[in-house]
């Protein structure tokens, strides 16, 4: 179908995009890459006033990387620069891993990652990308500039912490710590489409060799981002090995809380997050264990 | 609802519009300018019949919006080969492999698949298989399409 009508403001400047916002905040609409929200208009599911597209402001078009190897991304980067990028794959490889999975490259050339962030789909790969690496989230405002912890900022299915006169600027990621591994793995009936199930696991490795802190997100396994705690409590401390995997993996399997749709029930979904946590797992502490050395 | 002037090159041709803020550039394409050989199935960006490349770079038209290509060099699938009476290498090998029977879901596979042979000059058939995930056809069961695509890229070698 088409999309229905509505007025349209291409601003140059962040600035500008700010002043648009606090006066018509209620009524615009942020159009990004439009992967997602464009489907949304032609399927007329949503009829906003007014598209603000962010298309044309360059300075929201950024990867900066710190010696210390932390990150910055703007919010207007594609997610095929991200792909691309050896400063990525070098400092947040788990990024890296991230973004062939994300849809397919006509998506990606196009798709952001502030989009996909404030677009908060609990399907998406990047919103739990970005909790698995303790990410931040950078809103700017007329009120002024906040950050939130990427953990916080997804508050239910396609809801953020965002308000409607607030803009979401930039992903940070702190510097990956020294003996960390990751993983993210996922099971799609195609390439590129919608998963069943999704993780991305992160495991930093302590002087001993045991587990300093693990981390464990999945995707469709409920309205937001799910950490699965109880799990990562059972990997925290303990000394890594295939039983200790099974065993987060057996107790993630009872916090994912996915839907049945009309390719696989709940209970599949279920037992496809337990069997991708121990793949995941076993990735992450063999890729620690090589940082180790 | 805004109307925009719009400024964009085409196949290395200058056309100017003036359009609705609503108008798709896919829409764009065949309507304003005549284009028809970038085709339109899905309309919402799952069958990839509509990719066309925007500076150099394939993308679903159904999902941009025409104004936002102002500025822009946009290719299409009537830009692919240098003259009418002859066939871009890759639409060649389409037809030498019997890559298409309804032809549909075509032009929207050479225009990803043309810069994924670029990027890629001698890809294996899994890689091939996973650029063309993007692309829906419901006549040829992808294989020979797979084929094309590798005898395509066998004589570029």
């Amino acid at each position: 179908m088409k999309p229905p009508p509505f007025d349209y403001l291409a601003p140059s400047s962040l600035e500008e995009a700010l002043d648009v916002l606090a006066e018509k905040g209620g009524e615009a609409k942020l159009l990004a890459g439009g992967q997602s929200l464009v489907p949304v208009l032609n399927f007329r599911l949503a009829q906003p006033a007014l598209l603000v597209d962010l298309n044309r402001i360059a300075e929201l078009d950024y990867i900066d990387v710190d010696e210390a190897g932390a990150v910055r991304i703007g919010a207007m980067t594609r997610q095929r620069a991200l792909e691309r990028d050896p400063r990525i794959a070098a400092s947040a490889p788990l990024l890296a891993e991230t973004m062939p999975l994300i849809a397919h490259p006509q998506i990606r050339n196009r798709g952001t990652i502030g989009g996909s962030l404030a677009h908060a789909d609990p399907a998406g790969e990047l919103p739990v990308a970005a909790v698995a690496l303790d990410g931040e989230i950078v809103l700017r405002g007329r009120r002024g500039e906040r950050t939130v912890a990427a953990a916080d900022f997804f508050v239910g299915l396609m809801t953020t912490a965002m308000t409607e006169d607030e803009m979401l600027c930039e992903l940070r990621l702190p510097a990956t710590p020294k003996r960390t591994g990751w993983s993210f793995r996922e099971i799609a009936r195609r390439h590129g489409d919608y998963a069943h199930a999704g993780v991305a696991a992160r495991m930093t490795l302590a002087d001993d060799g045991t587990i300093a802190r693990a981390r464990l997100v999945y995707l469709s396994a409920g309205e937001v981002p799910l950490s699965a705690t109880a799990a990562t409590g059972v990997l925290d401390g303990g000394a890594p090995c295939e039983e200790l995997f099974a065993e987060a993996a057996s107790t993630a399997r009872g916090e994912v809380d996915p839907s049945d749709d009309i390719h696989a029930t709940a209970e599949f979904k279920k037992h496809l997050a337990e069997v991708l946590t121990r793949r995941a797992l076993a990735a992450a502490w063999e890729r620690a264990r090589a940082a180790q050395r | 609802m805004s109307r925009h002037s719009v400024s964009t090159e085409v196949n290395g041709r200058l056309y100017e519009r003036e359009v609705d803020a609503r108008l798709l550039l896919s829409d764009f394409l065949r309507h304003e300018l005549g284009l028809t050989g970038t085709h339109v199935g899905c309309e919402h960006g799952v069958c990839g019949a509509c990719t066309v490349l925007l500076d150099g770079e394939p993308v679903r038209s159904c999902l941009i919006f025409a104004v936002q290509a102002d500025g822009r060099k946009l290719a299409t699938v009537e830009g692919l080969a240098s003259s009418p009476d002859e066939l871009h290498p890759l639409q060649q090998a389409f037809r030498d492999a019997h890559g298409l029977q309804c032809g549909f879901c075509t032009a929207g596979i050479l225009m990803t698949m043309v810069p994924f042979l670029e990027e890629n000059p001698a890809p294996t058939e899994t890689q091939v298989r996973e650029a063309l995930s993007g692309n829906l056809c419901r006549c040829t069961g992808y294989q020979h399409i797979v084929d094309a695509v590798l005898l395509a890229a066998e004589r570029r070698a």
